[in-house]
């Protein structure tokens, strides 16, 4: 009985807020839209009997789904968030990666507090981060002061409200999603390895190559996972720091729903947002698998 | 034997392969290796033996190339070689904890080092059949070193390391983490790959057993100090000093003071209303030295009565009996309290053992049995 | 044997420079006397004196205090029930999909969640407001407390519990007197983590919240929409001090406990 009661209420309130909005979500993908409350058709009306049910599902159709191929709005919107997010990935894995090796070669002592430093931002609040970004990268903004100052350039740079500042938000928001998992990697690693490929003939570097990379993979493709999920489905950020121009999916379904008030459309750009995310969500579970069963 | 053969560092004309001249290691403050002069030959099985925290681990570290020396030179052939980077090094090293690389096969394992040598594909794929030959382990080459034994992990460690035919291998403890039936096992194998390859060896340990069993030399260290450097059975039958009889084996030491009598022997007083006891020593005593008999159980015999003719006899009760099949050591005290152990071995079977607990024994052994120490 | 190189210096300092010059810019700023953010005009801490005057953002403040407080308590008690479910539950109908239910979650794009919470309070008819926003936000972190939890409890040594058993506990006994208290750090993890997720989150909130309750995200969001304003650096360097000072109270109350169980260890060792 208290096992039952125990394993009920955790899974009802996950049925009932995840698994069922979720499943609304697929249905309205599917309905049309319409003006009245609430602002698609068909609903379900139980009151006819099977004869409703049956024109209820007589009425969904892919029509959204078809919309979403012939505009290419929507197309050039995905494409676009997966460029931003594969590139803001792997930038953030380049700025990552010598921190975190930095922090594994740091002496014991220190790593609690490099570990502290890099955790702080995280529990400070999302949005204050990419707020910062903004007076520095304004056309007045600390970074062309500072610029104009050292004489690199007379004229000011356009970076705030383009891609190049969606791309720094991105990596700086991230950064320690990337940081951590690959630090944890390095730090377990047994340090007699590397020896052991220097005593086998390897410099520094072909050791690093040969060994370190290798060896902090699982690592590397956590972080990768961590950075690259999110930043697919980023709004805050392309909206606070991206421009006009700056297109991205989770961008596109929000105004879709909250200024287009186009429901069914905007539950169809989710449908195939989650179907993009299911691609590495795969790999990252079977590369999961895969190191769980090397540790075994 | 072996051993009785080999024997370079007797000889004056051989020039040793590896030379410590007074080198010291200093992290901070606390001194590693203290000022250590040592000869290492060809084709030597060469033991670093030690409590832990004596020294032997930086030995092989400054032989590896991780650690570089204070002070002094280390040479190889007559090489300095404190400027040669690990990777540089014709030293190859087998890792405590084998540092195989978990991403590559056994195979990819064993091809690492020949691989940074630029190897021709055919030849190294000759040499790395050749090392999984020589280890047994043909079977286990496509294998990633999760999916094999611990035995066999430490093969191919071995293998690895012996791929680049150096002319040295250090072996950093390379069987403490096998258990007990399995090393004594790939102790032999050891000395079988030792002497196919022609490799010099140099192991360290802290298991005395092991050391004797494999090397030609063993070392004895402590605190940065070499104490003694000989062969297995000189440190066990002559021990320069009271650390080396205690650390190798059992052993008795009995203090007293020496007085001279007779060439090379000494009547030493070691207690109040006890007869003295006679010991030969080729080391000098003056009269009223301190000195200590370090005596093996074994050596002594254990009997009802006195014997006729013993140098030394001394009655005492048995306290206790320590059976260990083969042998059984007895444990007896002297009116003065002493514990003497005595070792015998079980030729018969245990229902007619002789002696059982409280009874009255004489212990004796000839002047030549134990060993006179100063220190 | 560590080597700290030059590499690793310069990458290291550059790393934390980066992660935190925008945020010391942004504090510096906030006691700045002028309007414009960007150009320094004298020392003042006006900005948080006009900040206590506005009601909309102490309102704001409040709702989003509330809303993490309850929906971090609840996510932390459902999210132990179901870490402790998946660790220790055993077999039953549906494991692979309640699994699946709390890892998916993680991944979802915060767009994707709050747009289906809204379609679903909408169609069941529930107003939109505190208790709303409560129940999405408690959705979704008690999956972060679950995963946090669950780590533990994988490493947790079954023997403990069943020691207990054999000194006459019942489970729920076992679990009150032994397994909780071991748990404990991870409980009070998660139940950060979920509080700080609440406190954080803008998108989800933005869907499933109506005209009654407005939460701080939502309001700063609209504010800076418009472009940087010293008060929201004022408010955004109160909310950088408070998260700072508890985190390096945090880490100090662990370290001193480390180092305290430290000192008894090798207390006891001596003793021996």
């Amino acid at each position: 009985m208290r096992r039952f009661f125990l394993i009920a209420v955790p899974y009802v309130w996950l049925l009932a807020l995840f698994l069922i909005p979720f499943v609304i979500v697929l249905k309205i993908s599917l309905s049309d839209v319409a003006l009245s409350i609430p602002p698609y058709s068909p609903t379900l009306d139980l009151s006819a009997g099977w004869q409703g049910i049956k024109d209820f599902f007589a009425a969904l159709d892919f029509e959204n789904f078809i919309w979403l191929t012939g505009d290419d709005l929507y197309w050039k919107a995905y494409l676009s968030s997966l460029k931003i997010a594969v590139m803001s990935t792997a930038l953030t894995l380049l700025i990552g990666y010598p921190i975190a090796y930095g922090m594994a070669r740091a002496p014991e002592e220190w790593r609690a507090t490099l570990m502290m430093l890099v955790i702080l931002p995280f529990w400070t609040s999302f949005l204050i981060r990419v707020y910062a970004w903004m007076g520095i990268l304004s056309n007045e903004g600390f970074l062309n002061q500072l610029l104009m100052w050292t004489g690199i350039i007379s004229e000011p740079l356009t970076i705030l409200n383009t891609n190049t500042a969606v791309y720094i938000g991105i990596v700086y928001t991230y950064l320690p999603f990337m940081i951590l998992p690959i630090y944890a990697a390095l730090e377990r690693m047994d340090g007699s390895l590397i020896e052991a490929a220097e005593d086998l003939g390897c410099s520094r570097a072909q050791a690093f190559w040969l060994v370190t990379i290798p060896l902090s993979r699982p690592g590397i493709a956590a972080g990768s996972f961590l950075v690259f999920i999110p930043a697919l489905g980023e709004f805050v950020i392309p909206s606070l720091l991206g421009g006009s121009g700056t297109l991205m999916i989770g961008k596109v379904l929000w105004e879709e729903f909250f200024s287009n008030r186009d429901w069914p459309v905007a539950s169809a750009v989710a449908v195939v947002l989650l179907l993009i995310l299911v691609i590495p969500i795969v790999l990252f579970q079977r590369n999961q698998q895969k190191q769980a069963e090397a540790d075994q | 034997m072996n051993s009785t053969v080999f024997a370079p560092w007797d000889d004056p004309q051989e020039k040793p392969l590896i030379r410590f001249r007074n080198v010291t290691k200093r992290f901070g403050d606390f001194t590693a290796i203290d000022n250590l002069s040592l000869d290492i030959y060809q084709r030597e099985f060469f033991a670093l033996l030690g409590p832990s925290g004596c020294g032997k681990t930086t030995m092989m570290r400054l032989l590896a190339g991780f650690d570089n020396p204070t002070e002094g030179r280390i040479e190889l052939s007559g090489q300095n070689i404190v400027p040669v980077p690990p990777n540089k090094r014709a030293v190859n090293m087998m890792f405590q904890s084998y540092a195989l690389f978990p991403h590559l096969s056994v195979w990819d394992n064993i091809a690492f080092g020949l691989r940074r040598d630029n190897m021709p594909k055919h030849d190294l794929a000759d040499r790395v059949e050749e090392m999984l030959k020589l280890t047994r382990l043909e079977k286990f080459a496509r294998r990633k070193p999760h999916q094999i034994s611990g035995g066999q992990r430490q093969r191919v460690a071995l293998a690895r390391s012996l791929a680049k035919a150096p002319k040295l291998l250090l072996l950093d403890e390379p069987l403490g983490a096998l258990d007990k039936k399995l090393r004594q096992d790939t102790q032999f194998e050891l000395m079988d790959i030792q002497e196919k390859t022609g490799t010099t060896f140099v192991i360290v340990t802290h298991d005395q057993e092991e050391a004797m069993t494999v090397a030609s030399r063993v070392a004895v260290m402590d605190e940065g100090k070499l104490i003694q450097v000989a062969t297995p059975d000189r440190i066990y039958e002559n021990p320069e000093s009271v650390y080396v009889a205690d650390f190798i084996g059992d052993v008795n030491i009995i203090e007293g003071r020496a007085s001279a009598q007779g060439e090379d022997t000494y009547r030493i007083d070691w207690a109040e209303g006890q007869a003295p006891l006679l010991a030969t020593s080729p080391r000098p005593f003056s009269d009223g030295d301190t000195c200590h008999l370090a005596i093996r159980p074994e050596k002594i015999t254990i009997s009802a009565d006195r014997p006729e003719d013993a140098a030394n006899a001394v009655q005492g009760k048995v306290h206790d009996i320590a059976y260990l099949g083969n042998l059984s050591t007895y444990h007896v005290e002297l009116a003065s309290g002493a514990i003497i152990k005595a070792q015998t071995a079980n030729t018969r079977r245990i229902s007619r053992r002789s002696f059982t607990w409280e009874d009255p024994v004489w212990l004796s052994w000839t002047a030549t049995a134990g060993v006179l120490l100063a220190n | 044997m560590t080597r700290l190189s030059w590499f690793n210096v310069v990458s290291l300092t550059l790393g934390f420079a980066f992660l935190y010059i925008p945020m010391i810019i942004l504090v510096i700023f906030s006691f700045n006397e002028s309007k414009l953010v960007t150009v320094w005009a004298g020392f003042s801490t006006k900005w948080y004196g006009e900040l206590l005057q506005n009601e909309a953002f102490l309102n704001a403040a409040w709702v989003t205090l509330k809303v993490a407080v309850f929906s971090s308590t609840i996510a932390t008690v459902l999210g132990t029930m179901a870490a402790y479910v998946m660790v220790r539950g055993g077999r039953f109908l549906g494991r692979t999909l309640f699994s699946g239910m709390i890892y998916a979650p993680l991944v979802m794009p915060e767009v994707i969640t709050g747009l289906s919470l809204l379609l679903l309070f909408i169609g069941i008819g529930l107003d939109r407001g505190v208790l709303t926003i409560v129940l999405a936000h408690t959705t979704f972190s008690m999956c972060y407390v679950s995963v946090v939890v669950s780590s533990r409890l994988v490493t947790f040594d079954r023997s403990l519990e069943e020691a207990a058993l054999d000194l006459g506990c019942s489970p729920a006994q076992a679990f009150r007197l032994v397994t909780l208290p071991i748990i404990a750090p991870a409980v009070v993890a998660g139940w950060l983590l979920a509080f700080t997720l609440s406190l954080d989150d803008l998108v989800i909130a933005s869907f499933t919240s109506g005209p009654s309750a407005t939460t701080l995200p939502i309001k700063i969001f609209s504010a800076v929409r418009l472009g940087v304003s010293p008060e929201i650096n004022a408010l955004s360097t109160i909310m950088i001090g408070i998260v700072t000072v508890g985190v390096i109270v945090a880490s100090l109350v662990s370290k001193r406990n480390s180092v305290r169980q430290q000192q008894e260890e090798q207390a006891a060792a001596r003793a021996q």
